[in-house]
């Protein structure tokens, strides 16, 4: 958010600033007493090899969360992205099941622009169809898983007819951090930075606080609007490559259901679902959050079934707190007003 | 002088309706040009036009001379128009200070929104302004008249050289509106041109130098304000013939049926009282926003009101419950039809029907037969014109939708109608076929209410006419005492002569 207290801040101010921070504040918290909790009952849960699945699963969500933040914030959703991981994924371990020579980097943006060109779709349906963009993405969620499963039929790509670079970009690592994770620090990071401190990015919150305002104001609204959900697939489809590498076996139902993990992590990240509000990194440690319980519930031996129970009370609490939150800034800008 | 900005011979139609025809003025650098109407004369039209919302159908905007095409806002806007609009149109989750330089924000070497820079000048703008707001609060929360001058920072800041106010002091305090004056003249003499909508004629004198005058989408005259006074504007802001329109019929007046006393409710309107008689067509009038609707809804049911009695039928009627209305004779025809009248993907029978959808079932059930038969009777009666019964409503023309309306309250053989703005968005010649319609329903014994902002629908059909201003009565005429003069007068607070 913009309020960033300068050292000449009122107190007033600083105290609004801290509000607004903690969103992400509350989930660096919950995240450590989590990991506490787990790892006093099971030490095993800080092991190296626990840690470094736990950051590349969460890497592929997070990569997806911060697409998905920019498209939320914008007031619309975009419920493809999961369909559009699974046919990234298939299209780029078919082509590398051909050609075993292509580098990874060509791999990467051959990713990126199956799921632009999905996200350009879905963009200029919303905009120029006039289509809420739940419905839009939800049809192009069932097209897009449609395709690849009559591209793919029942076949399936397997580890081994994937080259050894490709699978490898999974494991190894740059300074002690796996490829992927650092993918997805440099994704989270850039469009953090994007959002929040260029002009486009403050136009699409912009748009998502109000949209009749954006047009009078004379935004480009149809440009930018089409640019998230270009931003919310290349990543869904960057993502696919990630999911490719990282588990080598790809099916058409690659994916298949991701849309609201990725929506979860948004909105348990503090963006709100009205728009407007909320951060993108944020959403990456939404991504994490979730990540982690899903970990912590298996080395802690709960029933797995009731991770999806907690994810939905985490998401319920999320709305609940934005509300008191948003609540306690009115009040508080209230009571200063009446200071002035 | 040449102007800043012309107005050329403008027009502007949507569907049938021409909301501006071959209106042309100018706007000079270092003056302040009132442009006055009646609601509905065109002049927000006019505003969204120079706003690059809507584009003229014929006609051309001139900008220093040159003409200008607007594609859209961002145009207007790099054309130095800034549109101060009556709702204020700020980003609610955004800072204060970021609502103001949206669209040029100051940027530093890598492009980055330069946050320092973009606070300062916020800080800057609102000492020239004179006022004391935060620029790192959001814009949500801030009150009004601090979104107003939000709003005009703005427009300092995007170097704006012709500022369009749109009734700006609407929801503003004395003191608020005051200090609005007081930026608006500096910026007039810096050399800004602005154009100015109110209502109020107190304003207009205190702050224009001219005056454009609008009715029905044309252009009256444009004139220095001093060549005018405040009697030459209402009468040229309304003057013309009451035509054939309005046939109003001789009804003999009965009973008392509604006896609204005292009438009130916080913050909306007070102090409301008036009757009305068996075959009386009884109008509200006043501006938008005077508290017409709110008035008459109250009186229905559909809103609460804090004090006072409805007395229908010599019975007193409990506030709150439009049921209670309905069944003891009340029917309400809304504002608008489209969202409140009727629902569009229905059948023209099944609307007609659906106030009294509970008395024609058996067993709870509707059945085909006996609704068609009733809605034949009432279709047939207003002359509706029609494909088939089982249309669906959405498929007919406005006019032909209100008479659907009225069919359905018709239908279930009420006391008192209330007809809320019945012929807005209707063409003339249906136009009079409504006002016959009631005319003749009031000579059979109905007691009409009618809300309308058309001043010449009041003076055509009413009988009594009461003017609400702000709230409260302003004044209650007899048809001979009203004219438009005097129903203007009392709308707009001024003292007759």
């Amino acid at each position: 958010m913009a309020a960033i207290a300068t050292p000449s801040a009122s107190p007033a101010r600083r105290a609004f600033g801290g509000l607004v921070k903690t969103r992400e504040l509350g989930i660096v918290i919950a995240l450590i007493a989590l990991v506490v909790y787990t790892a006093a009952n099971n030490p095993r849960f800080l092991s190296a090899q626990s840690i470094r699945d736990i950051l590349l699963n969460t890497a592929i969500l997070a990569v997806m969360a911060a697409g998905q933040a920019v498209v939320v914030i914008t007031r619309n959703i975009d419920l493809s992205v999961g369909s559009v991981l699974g046919l990234s994924a298939y299209a780029v371990a078919t082509l590398l099941q051909a050609n075993p020579g292509v580098p990874m980097v060509v791999a990467l943006l051959i990713g990126l622009a199956v799921g632009a060109a999905a996200g350009a779709l879905n963009g200029v349906l919303v905009r120029y169809g006039k289509v809420p963009a739940l419905v839009v993405t939800l049809g192009t969620m069932y097209i897009w898983r449609g395709v690849a499963y009559s591209w793919a039929g029942g076949d399936q790509v397997t580890a081994s007819e994937l080259p050894k670079h490709f699978l490898s970009f999974a494991n190894d690592s740059v300074l002690g951090i796996p490829w992927p994770v650092l993918v997805a620090i440099v994704v989270v990071l850039g469009v953090t930075v994007v959002m929040r401190n260029y002009r486009a990015g403050r136009e699409l919150y912009a748009m998502g606080s109000s949209p009749d305002a954006a047009e009078l104001a004379g935004i480009k609204v149809s440009r930018n609007l089409i640019g998230a959900f270009i931003v919310s697939g290349a990543l869904a489809g960057l993502a696919g490559v990630l999911f490719a590498a990282r588990f080598g076996t790809i099916d058409a139902s690659a994916g298949n259901g991701y849309e609201l993990n990725v929506v979860a992590a948004v909105v348990v990240g503090g963006v709100a679902i009205s728009g407007g509000s909320g951060t993108v990194w944020g959403a990456g440690l939404g991504a994490l959050l979730l990540t982690v319980i899903g970990s912590a519930l298996t080395v802690l031996s709960i029933n797995q079934f009731w991770q999806q129970a907690i994810v939905g009370a985490l998401i319920i609490l999320a709305i609940c707190a934005d509300r008191v939150v948003a609540v306690r800034i009115a009040r508080a800008l209230r009571k200063r007003d009446s200071h002035v | 002088m040449s102007a800043l900005l012309e107005v050329r011979d403008v027009s502007k139609s949507f569907g049938a309706v021409a909301a501006v025809q071959g209106v042309s003025f100018p706007l000079h650098a270092g003056e302040a040009h009132a442009l006055v109407g009646e609601n509905g004369a065109g002049k927000s039209t006019i505003v969204k036009m120079l706003a690059g919302v809507h584009r003229p159908d014929t006609g051309t905007l001139v900008v220093d001379g040159t003409p200008a095409e607007f594609t859209g806002p961002a145009d207007a806007k790099a054309a130095g128009i800034a549109v101060i609009y009556q709702e204020p149109t700020l980003f609610p989750d955004l800072s204060v200070a970021e609502n103001i330089a949206m669209g040029n924000q100051p940027l530093t070497k890598l492009r980055q929104i330069d946050r320092k820079a973009m606070r300062a000048t916020a800080e800057r703008l609102f000492v020239r302004l004179g006022v004391r707001i935060d620029p790192d609060r959001p814009a949500r929360g801030l009150s009004i008249a601090d979104q107003q001058l939000v709003e005009i920072a703005k427009a300092l800041s995007s170097q704006a050289r012709v500022l369009i106010m749109d009734e700006p002091t609407a929801a503003l305090s004395g003191v608020e509106v005051d200090r609005l004056f007081a930026v608006t003249r500096a910026l007039r003499d810096e050399g800004a041109a602005i154009m100015f909508i109110s209502h109020r004629f107190e304003e207009i004198t205190a702050l224009c130098q001219r005056v454009t005058i609008m009715r029905d989408g044309k252009h009256v005259c444009t004139e220095p304000v001093e060549d005018l006074s405040v009697d030459d504007m209402i009468r040229r802001m309304v003057g013309r013939d009451l035509s054939a329109l309005y046939p109003k019929q001789e009804a003999e007046i009965g009973d008392v049926v509604l006896e609204v006393e005292g009438l009130g409710r916080e913050g909306v309107f007070r102090d409301i009282s008036f009757t009305v008689r068996a075959g009386e067509i009884v109008a509200l009038a006043g501006l938008v926003g005077a508290g017409r609707s709110e008035v008459m809804q109250a009186v229905f049911g559909v809103d609460k009101y804090d004090t006072g009695t409805v007395r229908f039928l010599g019975k007193k009627l409990k506030g709150g419950d439009p049921r209670a209305a309905m069944t003891a004779g009340m029917g309400l025809v809304p504002e608008d039809r489209r969202q409140q009248g009727l629902v569009m993907e229905l059948s023209i029978e099944r609307n007609v029907n659906l106030p009294r959808s509970r008395a024609l079932s058996r067993l709870g059930l509707l059945f085909g037969g006996r609704e068609r038969s009733e809605a034949q009777e009432w279709t047939k009666q207003l002359q509706t014109k029609f494909g088939r019964l089982t249309d669906p409503v959405g498929t007919l023309s406005g006019g032909n939708q209100q008479k659907v309306v009225l069919a359905k309250w018709l239908a279930t053989g009420p006391k008192l109608l209330i007809v809320d703005e019945p012929t807005r968005g209707i063409d003339v010649g249906t136009k009079a076929e409504v006002h016959r319609l009631l005319s003749s329903l009031a000579a059979r014994g109905l007691a009409v209410v009618m809300v309308s902002s058309e001043l010449p629908e009041v003076l055509g059909m009413a009988d009594r006419i009461v003017v609400l201003r702000e709230g409260h009565v302003a004044a209650e005429l007899t048809r001979a005492e009203a004219t438009e003069e005097t129903v203007m007068y009392a709308a707009m607070g001024q003292e007759t002569k």
